[in-house]
């Protein structure tokens, strides 16, 4: 199975998102949303961030866990290649965003990715794994 | 459905708007409490998240509620039309230079940040009064204020509930284009409908203008974001079952929809200076190039619009007059000649309307009517509307043949990513003259001049 694929919407632009465990889900549609952003090979690994979220449920605590990052991106012109979730509630999230800042003589920005909606937004188990769908602003 | 939906419209457009789901996105906004009248659409309607592009709601202040998703994500996103007092024929061979001056001035594209850092304690100022703020601060003319829906400035304004996180996401950006179908495009009037209205507006044909489309930024994606996960969890403290979780929305009176309403002014203000700032960098460009005074050359605002917002207005017949919050996600306030909000110099003729068009084909001036006060709470179209996905356009056309189409004809291009310039490729738009003639037929806006591009920047 493939980490993730890319869905559209005449307006937007989306993600679906695969994995074995739940944690794999969040952080392959955190991986499926940078590869809209930018090229995720000429990303280097450079620094960490920790990133601690509270929302009420699991699908608002995607929708933020996504948020998070582009408010990362957004405001301090990172770009993220690879998270690590430590630790996954119903209702909290615990992990680490591995990235670097933007340097445009190496990094070609594609979207300007501004918030992840909840529109069609879904999380899901199904016999194969976890499924999640998540459709952006840009 | 508490009113009915309705959609202005010809047989095409409700035939794309019902395939693409749209119809149902108005039948939902119908069923929200305290909406009057009806839940519209104006021509340009297409699918979005909740609430569909193209709608425009209106909610009674005792028991209707406001919703950030009514609004959408770029919040006070609009446009501005500049005249000059000069000829497009006479200074043709300038515009490529104009372009590459503008360009080299005003940041365009993903993530690019401007020359101009605000300090917490500006910030604040200039979210809370706006662009009469920025013009003290020497970015332009008082005579602007004039010239901009709500003097510039959206009263009620709060920045006390704008999260430190969107101001920071607001930083670097006042006088940034951004991406996407943001634009600044050097235009010539290339067709004059209503004389004494182009009069008024001091518009005539053969001229140059120059048209800026942009909107609040990172800032208002954040104040729309935040908001929205903060009004899901109040839509079910207040009883209201929500068919999409972007439909979120609270009581127009609660402590949730006050302060939305505070935080969102803040966005509009914002976009709004956006725009000024950008408006002084393109006077600035002018007497760079024409090595003359931008007074003397003109580069006068005609009028700034906003197309993603909500505002309290008053609405209905003499003796029925009600306050109401309006929300219009991708529609243009339209009023008529005599009203109030209409600046003095215009109100003979009503409200300048700019609808931007694609970068291939025209834009549009149109006036105010009382048709749109009678049946859309004074609004109309605001744009082409996509009919075709980002994705699509890049799989079907390419950037850089477009970017050799339009340079073929006459049109100048710059654009930090030539691959992207396919996702704004004519064909991914509706046909914004057939839009734009629905509205005039409808009578939600009558025809004052078109624009058609001669050079343009894409972000």
């Amino acid at each position: 199975m493939p980490p993730f694929e890319i869905i559209e919407h005449t307006a937007d632009i989306g993600i679906r998102a695969f994995g074995a465990s739940e944690t794999e889900v969040f952080e392959n549609a955190a991986v499926g949303m940078f590869s809209l952003i930018s090229d995720l090979e000429k990303i280097r690994e450079d620094n960490d961030f920790n990133i601690e979220i509270e929302a009420e449920d699991r699908e608002t605590l995607l929708v933020e866990w996504l948020n998070e990052l582009i408010y990362l991106y957004d405001s301090q012109e990172l770009l993220l290649k690879s998270f690590r979730i430590a630790s996954l509630k119903e209702t909290a999230l615990r992990g680490i965003a591995y990235g670097e800042h933007i340097d445009p003589s190496r990094h070609d920005l594609n979207a300007d990715i501004r918030a992840a909606t909840y529109h069609m937004l879904k999380i899901k188990k199904d016999p194969d794994g976890w499924i999640a769908e998540i459709i952006f602003d840009v | 459905m508490l009113v009915p939906g309705r959609v202005f419209a010809d047989r095409s457009f409700i035939e794309r708007a019902d395939e693409e789901k749209a119809l149902d996105q108005v039948r939902n906004v119908a069923c929200l409490p305290g909406i009057e009248m009806a839940s519209l659409a104006m021509p340009d309607i297409h699918w979005g998240y909740g609430f569909a592009i193209g709608g425009v709601a209106a909610f009674r202040m005792e028991d209707g509620v406001i919703s950030p998703g009514g609004v959408g994500y770029d919040i006070a996103c609009g446009v501005r039309l500049i005249r000059t007092n000069l000829l497009a024929a006479e200074v043709m061979g300038t515009v490529p230079s104009l372009i590459n001056e503008l360009y080299g001035r005003i940041p365009a594209g993903v993530g690019r940040h401007g020359d101009i850092r605000l300090n917490q304690k500006e910030m604040s100022q200039l979210l809370m009064k706006g662009a009469p703020w920025v013009i003290e601060q020497g970015f332009g003319r008082r005579e602007d204020i004039e010239a901009m829906e709500d003097g510039g400035v959206l009263e009620g304004a709060d920045p006390a509930m704008v999260s430190s996180r969107a101001i920071e996401r607001g930083f670097g950006q006042p006088g940034t284009l951004g991406a996407g179908n943001h634009f600044i495009e050097v235009q010539l009037v290339d067709e004059i409908y209503d004389e004494k209205a182009a009069e008024a507006y001091g518009v005539f044909k053969g001229q140059l203008c120059i048209m800026a489309h942009s909107g609040s930024r990172g800032l208002g994606h954040q104040v729309c974001s935040e908001y929205i996960k903060i009004m899901g969890g109040a839509a079910s403290r207040a009883g209201i079952e929500l068919p999409d979780r972007q439909l979120a929305c609270a009581p127009i009176q609660s402590r949730e929809g006050r302060e939305y309403y505070a935080a969102m002014a803040c966005a509009v203000n914002f976009a709004r200076t956006n725009r000024q700032v950008m408006t002084h960098l393109i006077r600035e460009s002018f007497e760079y190039v024409f090595r003359m005074s931008a007074e003397k050359l003109g580069l006068d605002l005609v009028y700034d619009v906003s197309h993603n917002l909500a505002k309290f207005e008053e609405h209905g017949g003499e003796g029925e007059k009600k306050r109401l919050c309006v929300h219009r996600k991708g529609a243009t306030r339209s009023f008529p000649a005599g009203h109030p909000e209409v600046p003095a110099r215009y109100r003979s003729v009503g409200q300048p309307v700019i609808v931007p068009g694609d970068m291939g084909t025209a834009s549009y001036l149109l006036k105010g009517t009382e048709k749109a006060m009678a049946e859309s709470f004074g609004s109309t179209c605001h744009g082409a509307g996509r009919v075709m996905g980002r994705r699509a356009a890049r799989k079907v056309i390419n950037g850089h043949e477009l970017k050799a189409r339009l340079e073929a004809r006459g049109i100048t291009v710059r654009t930090g990513k030539t691959s992207a310039l396919a996702e704004e490729a004519p064909e991914a738009y509706k046909d914004i003259d057939k839009v734009v003639a629905v509205c005039h037929e409808v009578g939600l806006s009558l025809k004052v001049a078109r624009l058609r591009p001669m050079g343009v920047i894409k972000g």
